[in-house]
C-alpha cells in the first residue's frame, strides 16, 4: 500500500486513488484529420519505460481532482506529483 | 513429572500448574511456558514424524525458526500448522504433532478479528537490546514511537540470557525501559505483535494474539481469561515515517549425517529453555559449534546440572577464555572436529566424532548466526554476502529504513545496545527531532574469542541424510541432483528441491541451501545470493487478514431508500454491483418463473411499480454543460429543449459503448443525466476525467445526486391513472405531459411523524420550516409501456412509494423487481450495458445507429465509428433469437452456430446468447444474442448447443414486441 | 388534510434501539435530515465573497478543513468545492440562497438526501474509526476543524472531528452505504462492550 501525495489532500493511501494511464497523451485536436494508423496509434499505444514515467492520477475517493506525477516503474517511488496546469518537471 | 525442569529460576509461574494432553498424553506445566518448554520439561523432544520420510523429529530451536515441531490444535479451538515453540501453554490445551499437513476446523471459528490503523514517526521492530534503546531514544526525544515484539515480554535474545546491564541483570534494565515507554502518551508498545510485511513507504502490518494466552472460561485456575468480546487477533497496519529493524538474529545450524534425530537443537535454543523456562533440554549433553556462542550453552547446562561430554569445535583455533572456563567444568573441548553422524531413532543416543562415539541425549548445534534481515529485504533493501559472518546482510541504505543490532550483523550486546541507540538517532534528525542527552545502558565485557569459522556442512556420510529443510525433508542430496539437473540459481534449485518453502521459509535452511549449492558449483556464495524474502515473516491465519471484513461487512450492501418497503413485502434480491435490488416478489406458492410472468403480464395488462432509485444520477451545470454533454455523447444533446428529456449513449474513444441513460434538461445550464446502476461512479469519473484533463476551460461543474433522487418507474396502460390521483396538479394528458418530457410539481410533506427527531440545537438554531416537496415527473420507458418515472427527494421516498402503491391499488398496481424489467426491456430489444455488451460493441451493432450523431464535428468515439474494423459487415449485431421450441429456453452465454450438425474442431462461432427470458405477452421463450453480420441473417435458422443437443432458433427483427411502438403513449 | 402530508424517514430510522444499546466509550446517534449543498465556486472571485456574505463565514481554503457558524458548517471537498451543513435551514431554503449568491458565477446543488450523518462520541470513538479509518487520527493532526474525504471500513465518508480530544466525531455517508456503516460501527463497538 504506497502513500501518494494528492497535490490538495496531502499524503494518502494508495486505494483511496484510481490510475489514469500515461499524461501528456492529449485527445488529438481533430481527430477527422489522422489516418487510421495515426488514430489507432493515439488509442492503443502507450509509452512503458524502465524508470520515470509521467502518469495521471486521481484521488477518487478523496477530493476527486486528477493530477499528474512523475513515478519510477522499476521502484514504484513518486518523484514529482504536480497539478494539471503545471509543467511536468525535468526528470533525469 | 516435570523431571527435567529445573527446582528455580526462568520466567514461569511455578505457583499455578496448567494441565494439558500432547499426542493423547496428560501433562502439565506453568503459565509463561510455551508448548515446546512444556514439553522438554517432561523429557519429550519427538513431537512427529516427517511429511515425506517419516523420520522422527522433534524441537529444534525455542522459537519461530524451528524447522520442526509442527503441531495441530484440537482444543481449544482446531487450528492447524502452529509451532510448539511459538504455542503459549494455556490450561487444557490439547494439541498433537502433525507431518507437515493439518486439519481445518469444520464448524465455523467464533472468535474475533480486526485491525487496527498506527501512525508512528519511527516504527521499532523487536524489543530487544537494540531495539529498546532505539525506542526510549526516539522516546525522549518526543517522537511517537510505536515498538512491536513477537515474544510474550520484551528482551529478546536477553530473555534466554545471563547478561547484565548496567551492573545488573539485563532484564531489570529491560523492566525499567519498557517501565519507561509505558510512560510516554504517545508510545505504543505492543508484545506477541510479530511484524510480517513490511511495504511500501513505512507500511508494515503485524499480527498481534491478543487473548489465546490468557485461556478459555472453561479451562482457567485463576487470573484473567479471554474475554468473547475482544478480538483474538488484531492486524495492525502501521504507517511509519521511518522503520528501524531491530529484529536480531537466527542461529543457523550445520548440516551433517543423520542431523535431524529428536534431540538434536540449536545451542542458543537450549540455553533459552533454561534461562527462560527452567528447563534442561538433555541431561548428556554434547556440543558442536563454529563459533564462541555456542561455549555459553555449554557452560550454562553444565552449571545447571547437565553432563556435558564435549565442546566439538570445528575449528582448529578455540577461544582460550571459553575454553578456560569449559576446562574448569570438566568439558572436554575437541578443537578442529567435526560432527559426522548420530545414533538413535526416537531420539538422538549418541554423536559420532571423527570416529569416536559419544553417548549423548541432546546434541546442539551452532553454525553461526543470520540476521534477520526479512523486513529490511521485504521492502526491496538488497542484501550483501558477510563472508565473516558467513550471512547475508543489508547491502544498501535506503530511504526511512534502517537496520541495527544483531540484524545487521552486530553480535555482541554492547554493540547492540549502542547500535540502537544510534540508529534511533540517526532516524530522528532525518525527522526533524532533536535527541536528548541521556546516559547510555552498559553491557558487561564481551569476552574476547575467536573468528567464527564458516562451515556449511559436513561431507563425511549419506548426502541423502543430510537435512537442509527438515520440514520438507530436503537434502545435500537433493541440492545435488537440482545442479545436476542443470539448475544453477539458488532461485531455481529452492524450487526444484522445495528448500525454504515450509512454514518456517528457510529461516535455518536459506543460507545453507545458497552456502552448499555454492560449494558444489564450485562458486563464491555470495554471487549465487539467497532466495527473495517475501512476506509473511511467519505464517498468519486467513481469518486475522480477513479482519471484521466478513459476512455480511465482507462488501457493502447498499439500500435504496425504499428497502425495507421490499423487504417487508418479501423481495427476492438481486446484486448489481453492491446494490441490494428487488429481483421479483413472489406470491406464495410462486417460484422465479410464475412471479416474473406474473409481473410481466400485469405491468402491460396494468400498471405496475420498480423501485429504479439505484441508477445513476449527475448533475451538470454551468454555462458550457450543453456543449459539455454534446462532447461526450454520441447524439446531441445541446439542441434538447428545457423540459425535455433525450436517451443517449456513451461511448468510450474506442467507439465502444460504456454506457447509457437520459438526460433531462433542467435549464438552460443544467442537466440532469441519468447512469446505469453498476456505472454510476465510473461515468461521473469518466466525465470529470474529460473535464479536467481536456476540457478545463469549459466551465462545468459535476455533482453526484445518486441517493439524493429516489426513482420509481410506473408502468404500463393504467400508470397514467395512478399518476394523475397522486398529482392532481400535473395534466397528464398525452398532449400536455407527451413522452419524453419532464413536468415538476409539489407535494404538502408532514413535518410531525418522524420529524419529531429533528435536532434542535443547543446553539439556538431553528428547525426548517414546512414546506411543499418537489417531485419531477418524467415520460420515458424501459419497457414500451405508456410510463411516467417518479422522482423524488429521498427524504420522502419511503412516504411517495407507499402513496404510489395506495392510489394505485384499484388498478391492481404490481411492484415488480429487475428480473421483470429485464424481460420488459428485451422484448423492446433495450440493451443493458455490460451484459449485452461487453465493451466490443458500438452503437450500430447494437441497431442504435439513430442515436449517432452525424450532424456534430465531433464526440468521443466519433473517429473510431470510421476504423475499418468498425466497418467490417461481419461484425457481430444485436438481433432476437426464437427457439424453434416456443417453450424451449437458451441459457444466457450459449453460443451460436450454424449447424445443423456440428462440424469437426475449430467450428465457427457466430456469437452468443446476451439475455434470455421468458415472455409473458408472446407466450413463448426469446433472447437477444450478438451474432455475426446478425442483420443480414435475420428469417434465417441458426443453431444453439443446449444441454448436449443442437437447437434450431430463429434469427430475428430484434424488437420482439409492439415494433411499431403502439403502446407508448396508453 | 393528513393525507395530503408527507413524512420524511431516514436510512438509519430502525437503529435507534440498537444505538443506544451501545456502551458510553462508543456512543452511535444517526441524525437525520441534515440540509446539505454542494457548492462551487471559484475561491479567489466575488462569488465566493458574496457566498462568504450569505454564509456568515468565508470558505474555509485550508484542504481538508471545515468552518462553521450557529448555523451552517462549511466543508473543503476540492479546490472549488465545499459541501454547506445545516440541521437548522431547510434544504431548499439553503439552495436557494447559496444560488442567489453565486448568481451564475458557480454552480449548487441541493444534495440533503445524497448523504446522511451520523454522530460518534465516546473514550473509544478514535479506537473505532482506526480500525477502519487509514488517515492519521492523533488529535495533533485531525483534531476540530478537519475534515476528510476518505475510506472508513469500504466505504467513501467525509469524516469531521468536533474536538480536540479525538472523543467526538461526525461521519457523513452516502445514505446507500449507512446501514453498511451502522452495521461496521456496531461491529466496531463489540471489542468494547464487555459481556
Amino acid at each position: 500500500m504506497q502513500l501518494i501525495t494528492c497535490p490538495y489532500c496531502g499524503p494518502r493511501e494508495e486505494a483511496e486513488f484510481h490510475y489514469g494511464g500515461q499524461a501528456h497523451v492529449p485527445h488529438p485536436a481533430d481527430p477527422g484529420s489522422l489516418s487510421d494508423e495515426e488514430w489507432a496509434h493515439h488509442l492503443f499505444f502507450r509509452d512503458n519505460p524502465r524508470g520515470p514515467f509521467a502518469e495521471r492520477w486521481v484521488h477518487a475517493l478523496g477530493c476527486r481532482r486528477w493530477f499528474n506525477a512523475v513515478r519510477d516503474t522499476v521502484s514504484y517511488r513518486f518523484h514529482h506529483i504536480y497539478r494539471l496546469d503545471q509543467a511536468r518537471p525535468e526528470t533525469p | 513429572m516435570n523431571a527435567l525442569r529445573l527446582p528455580a529460576g526462568g520466567r514461569i509461574d511455578r505457583s499455578t500448574t496448567y494441565e494439558f494432553t500432547f499426542n493423547g498424553q496428560r501433562l502439565t506445566g506453568h503459565p509463561g511456558d510455551t508448548l515446546a518448554s512444556a514439553l522438554l520439561a517432561h523429557g519429550i523432544h519427538r513431537t512427529g514424524t516427517s511429511i515425506k520420510l517419516g523420520r522422527p523429529r522433534g524441537i529444534a530451536a525455542a522459537w519461530a525458526e524451528d524447522p520442526n515441531g509442527l503441531i495441530q490444535i484440537e482444543e481449544p479451538f482446531p487450528e492447524p500448522m502452529l509451532l510448539a515453540t511459538t504455542v503459549e501453554l494455556t490450561d487444557g490445551l490439547t494439541a498433537r504433532g502433525i507431518p507437515g499437513q493439518g486439519r481445518l476446523a469444520d464448524v465455523p471459528d467464533s472468535a474475533r478479528y480486526d485491525a487496527r490503523h498506527s501512525h508512528a514517526d519511527l516504527l521499532v521492530i523487536g524489543a530487544g537490546p537494540t531495539g529498546l534503546c532505539a525506542a526510549l531514544t526516539a522516546a525522549r526525544a518526543g517522537a511517537r514511537v510505536v515498538l512491536v515484539d513477537e515474544q510474550s515480554e520484551a528482551g529478546g535474545y536477553l530473555l534466554g540470557s545471563t547478561d547484565r546491564i548496567d551492573g545488573g541483570p539485563a532484564l531489570d534494565w529491560v523492566a525499567a525501559a519498557t517501565a519507561e515507554l509505558a510512560g510516554f502518551a504517545d508510545v505504543l508498545h505492543l508484545q506477541r505483535t510479530t511484524a510480517f510485511g513490511h511495504f511500501d513507504d513505512g507500511f508494515v502490518l503485524a499480527l498481534e494474539r491478543r487473548t489465546d494466552h490468557l485461556g478459555t472460561p472453561t479451562h482457567v485456575l485463576g487470573g484473567e481469561t479471554a474475554p468473547p468480546h475482544k478480538s483474538r487477533q488484531r492486524v495492525w497496519r502501521i504507517r511509519a515515517r521511518h522503520v528501524l529493524v531491530a529484529a536480531g538474529a537466527h542461529e543457523r545450524p550445520v548440516v551433517f549425517s543423520d542431523n535431524d534425530r529428536p534431540g538434536i537443537m540449536l545451542a542458543g535454543g537450549a540455553r533459552t529453555y533454561l534461562h527462560r523456562y527452567g528447563v534442561l533440554a538433555g541431561r548428556d549433553v554434547v556440543v558442536f559449534t563454529t563459533n564462541d556462542s555456542a561455549y555459553a550453552a555449554a557452560v550454562d547446562l553444565a552449571d545447571a546440572g547437565a553432563r556435558v561430554h564435549a565442546v566439538v569445535d570445528a575449528r582448529a583455533a578455540t577461544p582460550a577464555a571459553w575454553v578456560q572456563k569449559c576446562v574448569r567444568r570438566g568439558i572436554p573441548v575437541r578443537a578442529g572436529r567435526l560432527v559426522t553422524g548420530t545414533e538413535g531413532v526416537e531420539r538422538i543416543t549418541a554423536v559420532a566424532v571423527a570416529g569416536e562415539r559419544i553417548p549423548c541425549d541432546l546434541l546442539l548445534v551452532s553454525g553461526g548466526w543470520n540476521p534477520a534481515v526479512h523486513l529490511f529485504s521485504q521492502a526491496g533493501g538488497t542484501l550483501r554476502y558477510d563472508g565473516g559472518l558467513g550471512a547475508f546482510v543489508p547491502g544498501e541504505e535506503r530511504d526511512g529504513v534502517s537496520v541495527a543490532g544483531g540484524a545487521a550483523g552486530v553480535a555482541e550486546l554492547g554493540g547492540c545496545l549502542a547500535d540502537g541507540r544510534r540508529a534511533a538517532e540517526g532516524a530522528l534528525g532525518g525527522l526533524g527531532f532533536v535527541p536528548v542527552d541521556s546516559p547510555s545502558p552498559v553491557a558487561e565485557a564481551h569476552v574476547d574469542g575467536q573468528p567464527s569459522l564458516v562451515l556449511w556442512r559436513v561431507a563425511d556420510g549419506d548426502q541423502r541424510t543430510q537435512f537442509v529443510d527438515l520440514q520438507r525433508d530436503a537434502t545435500v542430496a537433493d541440492i545435488a541432483c537440482a545442479i545436476g539437473a542443470g539448475m544453477r540459481t539458488v532461485e531455481h534449485v529452492k524450487r526444484y528441491t522445495t528448500i525454504g518453502t515450509a512454514h518456517d521459509q528457510g529461516k535455518t535452511s536459506g543460507v545453507l541451501a545458497s552456502g552448499i549449492a555454492a560449494e558444489l558449483l564450485g562458486r563464491p556464495v555470495g554471487e549465487l545470493g539467497t532466495t527473495t524474502f517475501r512476506p509473511p515473516y511467519t505464517p498468519v491465519a486467513f481469518a486475522a487478514l480477513a479482519g471484521r471484513d466478513r459476512g455480511s461487512l465482507f462488501d457493502p450492501e447498499r439500500t435504496t431508500a425504499v428497502h425495507a418497503w421490499h423487504v417487508a413485502r418479501g423481495a427476492v434480491w438481486e446484486d448489481v454491483g453492491q446494490w441490494k435490488r428487488p429481483r421479483y416478489y413472489p406470491l406464495p406458492g410462486e417460484d422465479m418463473e410464475a412471479a416474473v410472468l406474473r409481473e410481466c403480464a400485469a405491468v402491460r395488462g396494468g400498471v405496475g411499480i420498480l423501485d429504479g432509485s439505484t441508477l445513476g444520477k449527475i448533475d451538470v451545470q454551468g454555462p458550457d454543460a450543453a456543449e459539455f454533454l454534446n462532447r461526450l455523447y454520441t447524439n446531441m444533446i445541446a439542441t434538447l429543449k428545457v423540459g425535455s428529456v433525450r436517451y443517449g449513449v456513451m461511448c468510450g474513444a474506442d467507439g465502444m459503448v460504456i454506457d447509457d441513460g437520459t438526460v433531462l434538461r433542467l435549464a438552460g445550464d443544467r442537466f440532469l443525466v441519468y447512469t446505469t446502476t453498476g456505472g454510476a461512479a465510473a461515468v461521473l469519473e469518466w466525465m470529470e476525467e474529460w473535464l479536467q484533463t481536456e476540457w478545463p476551460d469549459l466551465r462545468v461543474y459535476l455533482t453526484s445526486v445518486t441517493e439524493q433522487w429516489a426513482t420509481f418507474p410506473v408502468v404500463g396502460p393504467r400508470s397514467r391513472d395512478v399518476i394523475g390521483t397522486v398529482f392532481p396538479d400535473v395534466d397528464v394528458s398525452n398532449a400536455a405531459f407527451p413522452f419524453m418530457t419532464w413536468r415538476d410539481t409539489v407535494l404538502g410533506s408532514n413535518r410531525s411523524g418522524h420529524d419529531a427527531s429533528t435536532p434542535r440545537s443547543a446553539r439556538g438554531g431553528r428547525p426548517a420550516p414546512d414546506q411543499d416537496v418537489p417531485v419531477r415527473l418524467a415520460r420515458v420507458s424501459f419497457s414500451g409501456e405508456l410510463a411516467y418515472e417518479v422522482n423524488v427527494d429521498s427524504w420522502y421516498a419511503r412516504a411517495v412509494w407507499e402513496r404510489l402503491v395506495a392510489a394505485g391499488e384499484r388498478h391492481g398496481i404490481t411492484p415488480y423487481g429487475t428480473e421483470t424489467m429485464h424481460v420488459l426491456r428485451a422484448e423492446k430489444a433495450y440493451p443493458i450495458v455490460g451484459q449485452d455488451t461487453d465493451g466490443t460493441v458500438t452503437p450500430h451493432d447494437l441497431g442504435m445507429s439513430w442515436a449517432v450523431s452525424k450532424k456534430k464535428p465531433f464526440f468521443v468515439g466519433k473517429r473510431s465509428f470510421h476504423r475499418a474494423d468498425n466497418q467490417r459487415a461481419d461484425r457481430k449485431q444485436l438481433v432476437a433469437l426464437l427457439p424453434v421450441d416456443r417453450n424451449l429456453f437458451l441459457p444466457e452465454g450459449s453460443q451460436v452456430i450454424e449447424g445443423p450438425s456440428v462440424p469437426e474442431p475449430p467450428i465457427p462461432m457466430l456469437g452468443h446468447v446476451t439475455s434470455s427470458y421468458r415472455s409473458a405477452a408472446l407466450e413463448r421463450t426469446f433472447a437477444l444474442a450478438l451474432v455475426k453480420a446478425g442483420r443480414t441473417r435475420i428469417g434465417e435458422t441458426v443453431h444453439v448447443p443446449v444441454a448436449g443437443a443442437l437447437v434450431p432458433v430463429e434469427v430475428a427483427e430484434p424488437v420482439v414486441f409492439d415494433p411499431e411502438g403502439a403502446r407508448r403513449d396508453g | 388534510m393528513t393525507a395530503d402530508l408527507l413524512a420524511r424517514s431516514g436510512p438509519l430510522q430502525s437503529w435507534t434501539d440498537r444505538f443506544a444499546a451501545l456502551p458510553d466509550t462508543v456512543q452511535v446517534v444517526a441524525t437525520p435530515h441534515v440540509a446539505m449543498a454542494d457548492l462551487r465556486v471559484d475561491p479567489a472571485g466575488p462569488a465566493a465573497a458574496d457566498v462568504a456574505g450569505f454564509l456568515g463565514v468565508d470558505l474555509p481554503t485550508a484542504p481538508s478543513t471545515y468552518v462553521e457558524t450557529d448555523s451552517v458548517r462549511v466543508i473543503w471537498l476540492g479546490p472549488d468545492e465545499w459541501l454547506v451543513t445545516s440541521p437548522f435551514r431547510a434544504p431548499r431554503a439553503l439552495e436557494a440562497g447559496l444560488r442567489d449568491a453565486v448568481a451564475g458565477r458557480g454552480a449548487v446543488v441541493d444534495v440533503s438526501g445524497q448523504r446522511t450523518t451520523l454522530g460518534l462520541a465516546g473514550a473509544n470513538a478514535r479506537d473505532v474509526l482506526s480500525g477502519g479509518c487509514a488517515i492519521d487520527l492523533h488529535p495533533a493532526v485531525f483534531r476540530r476543524g478537519a475534515a476528510a474525504q476518505t475510506l472508513l471500513g469500504l466505504t467513501g465518508v467525509v469524516l469531521v472531528a468536533l474536538d480536540d480530544t479525538a472523543t467526538s466525531y461526525e461521519i457523513l455517508v452516502r445514505s446507500s452505504f449507512a446501514p453498511y456503516l451502522a452495521s461496521w460501527l456496531l461491529d466496531a463497538a463489540t471489542e468494547h462492550t464487555p459481556t
